[in-house]
């Protein structure tokens, strides 16, 4: 073998090391795969694979099982977690790149980075013990007296404001995933080149022209980067959401109301599922779970490889 | 001096590995509700005999589970197995305490156990169909008081749980409706309501939203201070929640060693017995006769010596006549 002969033996190894532990990856997620695969076959076999993601019931007693709720509240929470983080994290980042004071930047840095590191449970329970009081008792009655009346907003504040629903879920999640694209987005804006910068300064620009024209083109990849980051972590949450949003498998189009996910519907129910066809029709969420991250993130990741391309043309 | 880093390395590792292989602990999983009272009477159990007493609360089912598989010494499982179960997987089940659990309300005004109600109505607010407080059905029963016309909000358990299979069960004993319509179990299909995480959940919930009823273990209703309701007994008689009427549950179930003492305890029928009262209980593997010894003579101890333990945690020690029939059926099956 040409590679023994002529590398170092230290090389070798080396390389077989390294070799070694990306493959581990693989052979892993292979395994998580497989675990999953053959766990849910006894739900795959009585329920089919389009009537368990189209059905919306749930019920241990009868053990009839569908997932369409879980993924509708999995969907749902998401997408308003990244609509609310999103925007947030890009100002922090602008706001930390090109406007604070340089005695700011090195505290609000840290600051981002603490806010990724405290334990979802802890969000849980701070949502739980804070957010959801402050929600049912003053945000939500104001949203529904105000944005609640205008006509076609009118269907996504019904109910009785309780604090436990979708709307204080998707904020938290929000919160959480904030520091994923924060901290990638400041790190691509400083890498904007400051001679394009000063340039665009010298022709008469303004600050927010210079940002808007100028620094988030040229960091549009990395920031999405972020996002992508950020949309892995929203999709698989569980203890921050498994507090606050009920598990309530039913379809509703209020922010008000309670709703169920995927993750908050395993952590609620893997240890009581006592029938075989409860427990293997958890392992078959967790498979559609499983699959979903993985086409999101492999969409995702396209969509970075085409935009890079076009980038470097 | 390496081979004298590892040997020193080794000897803490042996000695605790062989500590493990001494079998002084016994290894437990099951339901959260007797988690309190296991884990002080291990701790004292430790100090009085030095077998340490590893209590795992991961839930009734992941109990019954562990102990099928022989990965745990003994299964704790709030809702009892029958005897074709415990007999196709080889086990035994005897119960060790008594609780309740109790509706439990938030009614601004109401601060005490005055609001009376029947298995009927209870049923009806769970199922959504008695949707406010004034409604003609609750106003029937308590008269004397003013009830507010105000939306019922409705807390149940948005996980499985054995506190929920009691809950239902009484349901679905008393109401054909709920039977047909939701069923029992540690995990159902709730009609209405918000869903709370655990009984901590649950209280929590109830005691932060006006005009809403739930359920939870009487010993959450009381470190929480919540508002406890009357029921009506299957004498007809309407009680509170409490010791006493919890005691007359357990005193008047019929349990039976030849059942291996699978029984609900739900309608009890004592005349000041509380209707949604439950044993737990404790799962042994036939084929393990030496730790099953072991575990007997834990819970021996704990019948002898845990009762006021258990009553400060609020929960019901057994009868003495239970427990001597526990005893018989211990030695009937060679572990005592």
């Amino acid at each position: 073998m040409a590679i023994i002969s002529k590398k170092d033996p230290l090389d070798f190894a080396f390389s077989m090391i390294t070799a070694l532990a990306s493959l581990s990856i693989i052979f892993i997620i292979v395994g998580i795969f497989w675990v999953l695969i053959r766990e849910s076959s006894l739900a795959i076999s009585k329920f089919g694979v389009l009537k368990f993601l189209f059905s919306t019931e749930w019920n241990p007693v009868k053990e009839n099982f569908g997932a369409a709720t879980s993924i509708y509240g999995t969907f749902v929470t998401t997408v308003l977690a990244l609509a609310f983080a999103v925007p947030t994290a890009v100002g922090i980042a602008i706001f930390v790149t090109e406007i604070a004071p340089n005695f700011l930047k090195g505290p609000i840095g840290i600051a981002i980075e603490l806010l990724a590191a405290i334990p979802s449970i802890i969000y849980g329970m701070w949502g739980l013990f804070t957010l959801a009081p402050l929600m049912s008792s003053t945000i939500e009655p104001a949203l529904q007296n105000s944005l609640g009346k205008l006509p076609l907003l009118r269907f996504l504040f019904q109910g009785t404001p309780l604090g436990i629903d979708i709307l204080t879920a998707s904020i938290i999640l929000s919160i959480m995933v904030i520091p994923f694209t924060a901290s990638i987005a400041r790190d691509s804006f400083n890498l904007t080149p400051s001679v394009v910068k000063e340039s665009a300064y010298a022709l008469g620009a303004t600050q927010w022209e210079v940002v808007k024209n100028v620094v988030l083109p040229y960091s549009k990849v990395g920031v999405f980067g972020g996002v992508v980051l950020s949309l892995g972590r929203a999709l698989g949450e569980t203890m921050a959401v498994a507090f606050v949003l009920g598990n309530n498998h039913k379809l509703t189009t209020s922010l008000l109301d309670a709703a169920a996910t995927i993750t908050v519907t395993l952590a609620n129910e893997f240890t009581e599922a006592d029938s075989d066809i409860y427990l293997s029709s958890l392992f078959y969420l967790a498979l559609v779970l499983f699959v979903l991250s993985f086409v999101t993130l492999a969409i995702a990741k396209l969509f970075l490889i085409r935009a890079e391309k076009k980038f470097h043309r | 001096m390496k081979r004298l880093m590892v040997t020193a390395l080794l000897l803490p590792v042996m000695a605790f590995a062989t500590n493990l292989y001494a079998a002084d602990t016994l290894n437990g999983a099951g339901a959260s509700f007797p988690n309190p009272v296991y884990s002080a009477w291990a701790f004292e159990y430790s100090k009085a005999s030095g077998v340490k007493l590893n209590y795992q609360s991961v839930g009734s089912g992941a109990g019954q589970r562990q102990i099928v598989e022989r990965t745990v010494h003994f299964g704790a499982s709030d809702d009892p197995l029958t005897s074709d179960k415990l007999a196709k997987d080889n086990l035994l089940q005897f119960p060790t305490v008594v609780g309740g659990i109790t509706p439990v309300i938030n009614i601004p005004g109401i601060r005490s156990a005055v609001l009376k109600l029947d298995a009927a109505a209870l049923c009806r607010i769970f199922l959504g169909e008695i949707k406010f407080w004034d409604d003609a059905r609750v106003t029937a029963l308590n008269p004397k008081l003013a009830l507010p016309h105000k939306e019922i909000t409705v807390v149940h358990r948005s996980d499985g749980s054995g506190t929920t299979a009691i809950f239902t069960h009484y349901l679905a004993d008393s109401c054909p409706d709920w039977q047909s319509k939701v069923g029992e179990g540690k995990s159902v299909s709730w009609p209405v309501g918000i869903g709370g995480k655990g009984n901590e959940g649950v209280a929590n919930y109830v005691k932060m939203t006006p005009h809403s009823i739930g359920f939870v273990e009487f010993a959450y209703a009381k470190q929480n201070n919540l508002v406890p309701v009357m029921l009506k007994n299957s004498a007809g008689i309407f009680v509170e929640p409490n010791f006493k009427t919890f005691e007359n549950a357990a005193e008047t179930g019929n349990f039976d060693p030849k059942k291996d003492f699978a029984l609900w305890l739900t309608n009890s029928p004592g005349k000041t017995s509380w209707p949604i009262a439950g044993a737990t209980f404790i799962l042994l593997a036939k084929d393990k006769k030496e730790t099953n010894t072991k575990t007997v003579r834990f819970f021996d101890w704990a019948y002898r010596n845990g009762d006021a333990t258990a009553k400060n945690l609020i929960y019901v020690p057994l009868p003495n006549t239970l427990k001597d029939k526990v005893r018989a059926y211990w030695k009937a099956n060679g572990i005592y």
